[in-house]
This record gives structure tokens, C-alpha cells and sequence, in this order.
């Protein structure tokens, strides 16, 4: 009989290089050698499942990859000059270079050996627990409680490509009434390589924690992130994400609002062209009263390439007075591109107030003749209405990103207009 | 001297006949006011000039200075020299007022640096708040501003021609008569030729027309000077109905439901 693949295949019934002794090798052997054992009875994921849907997870074959058990020799070079609290160098989910602005008071940065701590408490699935037994260690970032941290941390996380899995940790715990940002370059070297980095931020009551993203891999690589945080009474999180790479770069977020009146915000720009698929899951659970979130995801795809947003708020029992708000608006710039946008709303309690929106749309046709009727052409029409659709949530990113994003939106439409020409864009 | 010359203009919208042999000339330094009932084809004239995609021209010519528009795209009519002024001004979101001047080919070769002083003494000139200027484009502007910031455009630009499209819908009597005067004045500074398209007098009373004309039946059905207009504000349009306008129940395809004129406005 063969595999049922309805629930998918068992880690362990394909050959492949994550095996209990190559974990060992990380340290911490028998709870590696634990964790990769379990694998036997977890199915990889499949396009069945909801939050799979639409993905490529059916082409995942961990056989092309190589568990990464020792550091590389490689540093990268510091990328940026901005002020900062602290300068982290990941590569291949290996912290080499903890670098501290000196004279800060109440951050804590340490690297913590051994599996990584499951941040999935709710569906845990193979992938989830391979991260675990392959985490070579956890970046753990912590601000005291009552500390404000002026400056972000910056952390340039860089995979090195060839085939290589890594599975970066990091934990960020913003304690009571503490302040602190954090922001994190992702890029890798050209060629395959799979990406599993993990992050998870816990804010204290009344404390404030962003954590900002601009994923900028490689277009082989394939990355399945996953973020969590959970906020306290009065907390505030966001969480934001400005992904431009990958052949297929997921990444799931789960928000629990724990403590009355905590906000979460979730933010998303992204653009995709070629083949790539940009895959973006949202989990928020109003869990107390008076919490608040607002979601604003904004996306282009061209060529061939496609988003996925799927979101779920849901409003638990006790969320009265919740207010949630979820928006998804996507542009086609080619008729191949795809787009699926599914926003969701569980509510459970009646005293909320909650909205949601998607849209999926080609350039807007007004906007193009008003431009155009003011003598600016086509090329350079399209190019500001598509910087221009993205401005919003762009100017509520952290300051030290906004003109990173800029420009990798930049690029990303001057490489379409290298392709199509001066007369790609609809007259 | 330029010369805008509309000549047996007849143009369709979804396989319907909307102009039918439209004869104007419009000279620098005039003001031509086109008036007429709904459904008309007034907006519709403005658009098929301006080149606004889903009509079909079906015959006639339109030139500017002996340039064939009808044969030219969008942008480069902008650039040789027509402007439109619109009813209804696009928003267009994280779009600022000066990346659209800096990128237009009608600014011709003015610089960033010379752009801006004439931006910010034109905001002065009309009474628009200069903070309004790092907005995006007519995005959380009321009517008036959004006809006031058209109306920097159409300075800062300096186009030979321009349609004013229905330009007093929506605006107080302030900014009708700030945006008046900033165009008259421009027939006289620049020797713009003006071509304003209303139902309404009372921007006439601002804007002085040398020559007032009714578009009834989708062609020039009279033509005269202001005292037609006068006439007109008496009488009414029935003398011009031919019988080819649409029934009474059917809805201008030019109306905007979300614009500011309402429903029943709308109806013929």
C-alpha cells in the first residue's frame, strides 16, 4: 500500500540528510535526537490543510538539503551605519557576531544553546519540530522592565545558499512598561538553500516591541517562517514584514492579545515577480477586553508570480469591546499574476467592532489617465502609482527601513521595465 | 498664437453615438464656454480631447496648432499643450502634487529647482495651504482644494489650451472665484485659450466667456456671446432638444454616483 497523502508523508519516510545523528552533532544530543525521532509520526504539510492552500508545500523535498551543523567561516559585512543598540550577525541561523553600542542599560542579549523553544504551541506541525531539533541556538534579546531602548537592534540574518537548511531562533521579550524595536535584514547568497527561522516576541504589560523585516533572499531560496507574540495588558506589538525574495518565502504569524486593552498591528508590503510565491498567514486571537488590531497587508505581483494572504481574526469570548480591523489589497501587473486574499473574521463575543477588506486589482485605470493627462507617460505613470499604493504602510515601518523599502520597490520595477520595455505599460 | 480646431468630432461610448459633428475653434486668450443639457455629450467632448480611454472616435478631426491629437496618446497631448481641468480630480494615493509635475514631459525641460518656487507661488496665488502640497494627490481634499490644486497644475504646467470640465461642481463661492480669476489671468499672462464646460451660469459670472455655446443633441446647436448664456438661464434648453436626446429616464453615462451632483440632477 503506498503513503496516504492525504496527511502527506512522514518526515521520515523520504531519505534525506535530518536524521537523530546529524542533530546530535549540534549539542544537546538526546533531546535532538528526541525531537528528530518524533518526525517518524509527523506528516509534512499539504496543501489540504487550510493554511497550506494555494502554496507549493507538495514540491517541498528536504532531500535537496543539507542540515547546517557547524558555523561557517564567512562573516558578512555590517550592512548598516544607523544608530543602533546592537548589531547581531546571523548566518545559516548561527549568531557569529554579537556586537553592543556601549552605555545601554537594560538590554540583555545572549545566545542560548539547544533546541529551540517551540514557539507553535497550536498547530505544531514536522516543520515546526524539525526547526526545533535543528536550531543550533536561540537569539534571546530582553529588555528589563521600566527600560526604554532608543536605538533599534539590528540584526542581518544571511543564509549562505548551496542547498543549506537553516533554522534561526530568536526570542525578543519586552518586559513591563519597556520599549524596544527591532529590525532584522534577511539575505542570502544566489542558488537553493531552505530558510526556517523562527521569532517569537512576548511584550509585558504596558510595554512596546516592534519587530520589522525586510526579507530580501535570494530567488531559489525557499523560506517558512514563523512569528508569535503575545501581548500583555496595555502592551503594544507590531509586526511588520517587507518581502521582496524567494522562490517561495511563507511566513505564518500568530498574535495572541492576552492582556486587556493590548493592541497588535501587523504590517505587509510585498511585491513578487518571475515564478515567486509570497505566502503570508495571519492568526490573531482577541483574547481580552478592550484589545485592538489593525492589519494592513499591501502587495504587487508580476509576471507569473503570486501572493497568498489568508487571515483569521478571531474574537474569543471574552474580547468584548475588540476592535480589529484587516485589509489585503494586492495589484496585478500582468495577466499571469495571481492573487488570493481571504480574510476572516470569528467573533465571538457581540460588543466588537471589526472590519475587513480585500482587493485584488490591476493598475487602476483613473488613476492612470489622470497622470497620463498631465503629461506623465505610461512607464513612469505605473511607477508612481505602484510606489504610491505602497506609502501607507511604507511610512509605518521603522525610519531606518522606509528607504530600503523604497528602493528594493524601485528595483523591483526597474527590472520589470528592462523586461517589458518602454511600452510595457498600458497605453 | 496656438489654435485648438474641433472639426465634424464624432465619437461613441459602448457602441453609442454620443458627438455627432462637433465644429469649435478655440485661440489663445479666449474663453469658450460650452453649455448644455445632461447627457449632452459635454464630459463626453472633454474626454474624447483629452483621450480618455473606452471612447472610439468615429470621425472628424481634432488639431492643435495643425498637430493631429486625435492621432497622438494621452501624455503627449498633455505635452503638446492641452490640458484638462476634471470634474471629478483622480485620487491617486502616495502620489504627491510635485512627483507628478517633476515626471510630466508638458513641463518641458524645467527643472526640480525651478519647478518648486513657481509650485509654491501658485499655491500662494490660489489660496492653497501649503501643507496641502505634501498630500497625495485630491487624497483627503474638500472640492474646493481639489479645484484649487487643479488649478496649480493647469499654472505650473502653462499648457495653450484648457477644458475645464465641469470645474464649478462641488466648489464654494470662494474658490469658484479664486479659480476664475487664476485662469482669466492666465488668458491674459500666457495667452491660455480656455474651453469651460458647465450646465451652470453662475461660474460664467466669474469666468467671462467671449463665446458661449450649446452642445445639444452631441453637436453645436447655437452659438453666440455671454448674453446666450443670459438667454439660456431663462429659457432653458428645450428650444434645443432635437428629439435625438435620450428619453427622460435614462441616466447620463457620464454620471458619477459618487460625485456631488445628485440623482435626480442627473436625469435628462
Amino acid at each position: 500500500m503506498g503513503p496516504d497523502f492525504s496527511y502527506g508523508d512522514s518526515v521520515n519516510s523520504v531519505s534525506h540528510g535530518f536524521t537523530p545523528d546529524v542533530a546530535a552533532q549540534l549539542g544537546d544530543a538526546d533531546q535532538r535526537r528526541d525531537l528528530t525521532a518524533a518526525l517518524a509520526d509527523l506528516p509534512l504539510p499539504t496543501t489540504d490543510a487550510e493554511e497550506w492552500r494555494y502554496s507549493p508545500i507538495g514540491e517541498l523535498d528536504l532531500a535537496a538539503y543539507t542540515p547546517v551543523t557547524a558555523p561557517p567561516d564567512r562573516t558578512v559585512d555590517a550592512v548598516s551605519g544607523a544608530a543602533c543598540s546592537a548589531q547581531i550577525t546571523i548566518i545559516d541561523g548561527f549568531v557569529v557576531e554579537v556586537d553592543r553600542a556601549s552605555g545601554v542599560d537594560g538590554l540583555h542579549i545572549e545566545v542560548v544553546t539547544g533546541p529551540a523553544p517551540s514557539t507553535a504551541d497550536v498547530d505544531r506541525t514536522a516543520l515546526d519540530v524539525l526547526h526545533e531539533a535543528f536550531s543550533p541556538a536561540t537569539l534571546s534579546i530582553r529588555v528589563d522592565d521600566g527600560a526604554t531602548i532608543a536605538d533599534p537592534v539590528l540584526i542581518n540574518s544571511h543564509h549562505t545558499g548551496s542547498g543549506r537548511a537553516a533554522f534561526g531562533s530568536i526570542t525578543v521579550e519586552v518586559g513591563v512598561d519597556a520599549k524596544l524595536a527591532v529590525v532584522e535584514n534577511q539575505t542570502s547568497a544566489d542558488g537553493p538553500g531552505l530558510n526556517v527561522p523562527r521569532v517569537s516576541v512576548t511584550v509585558g504589560d504596558a510595554g512596546r516591541a516592534s519587530y520589522a523585516t525586510i526579507q530580501d533572499l535570494g530567488a531559489d531560496l525557499w523560506q517558512l517562517a514563523r512569528q508569535h507574540s503575545v501581548v500583555g495588558q496595555q502592551g503594544n506589538a507590531e509586526l511588520a514584514i517587507a518581502a521582496f525574495g524567494g522562490a517561495y518565502a511563507r511566513l505564518r504569524t500568530d498574535t495572541t492579545l492576552a492582556g486587556r486593552g493590548a493592541n497588535g498591528d501587523l504590517l505587509a508590503v510585498y511585491y513578487g515577480d518571475a515564478d515567486q510565491v509570497l505566502d503570508f498567514r495571519t492568526f490573531q486571537s482577541h483574547a481580552a477586553a478592550d484589545t485592538t488590531s489593525d492589519l494592513a497587508f499591501k502587495g504587487t505581483v508580476d509576471d507569473r508570480a503570486g501572493s497568498i494572504y489568508t487571515g483569521l481574526i478571531r474574537i474569543e469570548e471574552n474580547g468584548r469591546n475588540s476592535n480589529a480591523h484587516q485589509a489585503n489589497r494586492n495589484i496585478k501587473l500582468s495577466d499571469d499574476a495571481w492573487a488570493w486574499s481571504v480574510p476572516n473574521l470569528e467573533i465571538e463575543n457581540n460588543e466588537v467592532r471589526c472590519s475587513h477588506a480585500s482587493t485584488v486589482s490591476p493598475v487602476d485605470e483613473d488613476q492612470r489617465f489622470f497622470l497620463h493627462a498631465r503629461g506623465v507617460p505610461p512607464r513612469i505613470a505605473d511607477r508612481l502609482i505602484v510606489a504610491g499604493f505602497f506609502a501607507d504602510v511604507v511610512d509605518r515601518f521603522p525610519e531606518v527601513l522606509r528607504d530600503g523599502i523604497v528602493t528594493r520597490v524601485a528595483d523591483k520595477l526597474d527590472r520589470r521595465e528592462r523586461r517589458v520595455g518602454d511600452d510595457g505599460a498600458a497605453a | 498664437m496656438s489654435e485648438l480646431v474641433i472639426s465634424g468630432l464624432e465619437a461613441s461610448v459602448g457602441g453609442k453615438q454620443i458627438l455627432r459633428g462637433v465644429d469649435l475653434t478655440i485661440r489663445s486668450g479666449e474663453v469658450h464656454a460650452v453649455m448644455g443639457p445632461n447627457g449632452a455629450g459635454k464630459s463626453t467632448l472633454s474626454h474624447v480631447l483629452m483621450g480618455k480611454p473606452g471612447y472610439e472616435v468615429t470621425g472628424g478631426s481634432v488639431t492643435l496648432d495643425g498637430a493631429d491629437l486625435l492621432a497622438m496618446p494621452v501624455w503627449d497631448r498633455a505635452a503638446a499643450g492641452l490640458f484638462l481641468a476634471m470634474q471629478y480630480p483622480t485620487e491617486v494615493p502616495g502620489v504627491q502634487l510635485r512627483d507628478v509635475l517633476r515626471h510630466s514631459i508638458a513641463t518641458g525641460d524645467v527643472s526640480i529647482d525651478e519647478l518648486e518656487p513657481r509650485l509654491l507661488a501658485e499655491a500662494d496665488r490660489i489660496g492653497f495651504e501649503h501643507q496641502f502640497l505634501d498630500r497625495a494627490m485630491n487624497v483627503d481634499l474638500s472640492g474646493g482644494e481639489k479645484k484649487r490644486n487643479e488649478t496649480i497644475q493647469l499654472a505650473v504646467l502653462q499648457p495653450k489650451i484648457a477644458i475645464l470640465d465641469e470645474i464649478d461642481s462641488g466648489l464654494d463661492v470662494d474658490a469658484l472665484r479664486d479659480v476664475s480669476r487664476r485662469v482669466e489671468a492666465a488668458t491674459e499672462e500666457t495667452g491660455l485659450g480656455v474651453l469651460v464646460i458647465t450646465h451652470y451660469n453662475k461660474l460664467l459670472d466669474e469666468l467671462h466667456p467671449d463665446h458661449v455655446h450649446v452642445l445639444a443633441g452631441g453637436r453645436i446647436a447655437a452659438s453666440g456671446g455671454a448674453e446666450l448664456a443670459a438667454e439660456l438661464e431663462v429659457s432653458g434648453y428645450a428650444a434645443y432638444s432635437d428629439g435625438s436626446a435620450r428619453p427622460a429616464a435614462e441616466i447620463d453615462p457620464d454620471w458619477d454616483p459618487f460625485g456631488d451632483a445628485t440623482f435626480a440632477d442627473r436625469t435628462l
